[in-house]
């Protein structure tokens, strides 16, 4: 049985619909961290995959490109959570409403 | 043969860690589970023929990030159990599958249009490392800077944000200065 382009597709799908899924239901600001990263791997495996069946070296690259961007997504992102720790004593979203209308 | 039977494998345990990650109510099994996922992540991409990007993808992922996350779970309170959000299941549940449906489009519209050439095609007789590295270091040289850069300034931003009061170590006051330092903090921010 040879595993073709369209089986990681159908998986990278999956995977995506899970971090849409956390991404939606999840009201801990860390969680929702969590849920970004599980999208983000998705794309990488797609891209990886596209790059081999086609023998094209950009989807790596993009791939590449993707995960520098996770890693310093992360960074900021964790260094605001912490300060909003500090000073409210939570990370849930609901509590983020000061810019509500 | 073998390849099909990895592929299910690591989709298998890949698909199953992250609905632990996404469903669990404890943020160190979230955690660990999704780790674990980068892990086996990982293994696509060594079936793919991308060594480098298996292996970056063990070094930041498993190692950078999950280390910095493990660090910035120190500063939270996560034996707490995780409030989940009262929505509706059944918009959430149609939310994403349309979402999933427009991803498949998305990412196969490339294969129904057939009229596609590689613009960086695979040399013949190199590695994996020395392709990427051939193609990153001249066609994608800019991008790569600006990354540098991105990450540059990343980096100072985590310190700045993450690294006040830095000068201070808890351990070494004593309890009447910790209080101390409590209070004027509630006075600031009052």
């Amino acid at each position: 049985m040879e595993i073709g382009l369209n089986h990681y597709l159908v998986l990278t799908t999956i995977l995506f619909a899970i971090g849409l899924v956390g991404v939606m239901r999840r009201k801990n600001l860390l969680m929702l961290f969590f849920a970004t990263e599980i999208l983000l791997n998705a794309v990488n495996i797609s891209f990886a995959a596209i790059s081999h069946y086609y023998g094209d070296l950009t989807g790596q690259m993009f791939a590449f490109f993707v995960i520098a961007i996770a890693a310093s997504e992360v960074a900021v992102g964790l260094g605001l959570l912490i300060v909003w720790h500090k000073k409210h004593n939570n990370i849930d979203l609901d509590n983020m409403s000061t810019m509500r209308g | 043969m073998f390849e099909a039977i990895a592929f299910y494998l690591f989709a298998f345990l890949t698909i199953s860690m992250f609905y632990i990650a996404v469903t669990t109510t404890q943020a160190l099994y979230a955690l660990s589970a999704l780790a674990a996922g980068m892990i086996f992540i990982s293994a696509f991409f060594f079936i793919l023929g991308a060594d480098f990007l298996g292996a970056v993808q063990i070094v930041v992922y498993s190692g950078a990030v999950m280390a910095l996350y493990a660090f910035g779970m120190m500063f939270f309170d996560t034996t707490r159990e995780i409030k989940e959000k009262q929505g509706n299941k059944a918009i959430i549940l149609g939310l994403s599958i349309i979402s999933a449906i427009l991803v498949v489009v998305i990412v196969g519209a490339p294969i129904i249009g057939n009229n596609i050439t590689a613009a960086y095609p695979v040399t013949e007789g190199a590695g994996n490392v020395q392709e990427v590295g051939m193609v990153l270091f001249t066609k994608y040289l800019v991008p790569f800077e600006v990354a540098a850069v991105m990450l540059l300034v990343a980096m100072i931003a985590g310190i700045v944000l993450a690294g006040k009061k830095m000068d201070l170590s808890l351990t070494l006051m004593s309890e009447a200065e910790i209080m101390m330092m409590k209070e004027e903090d509630k006075k600031v921010h009052l």
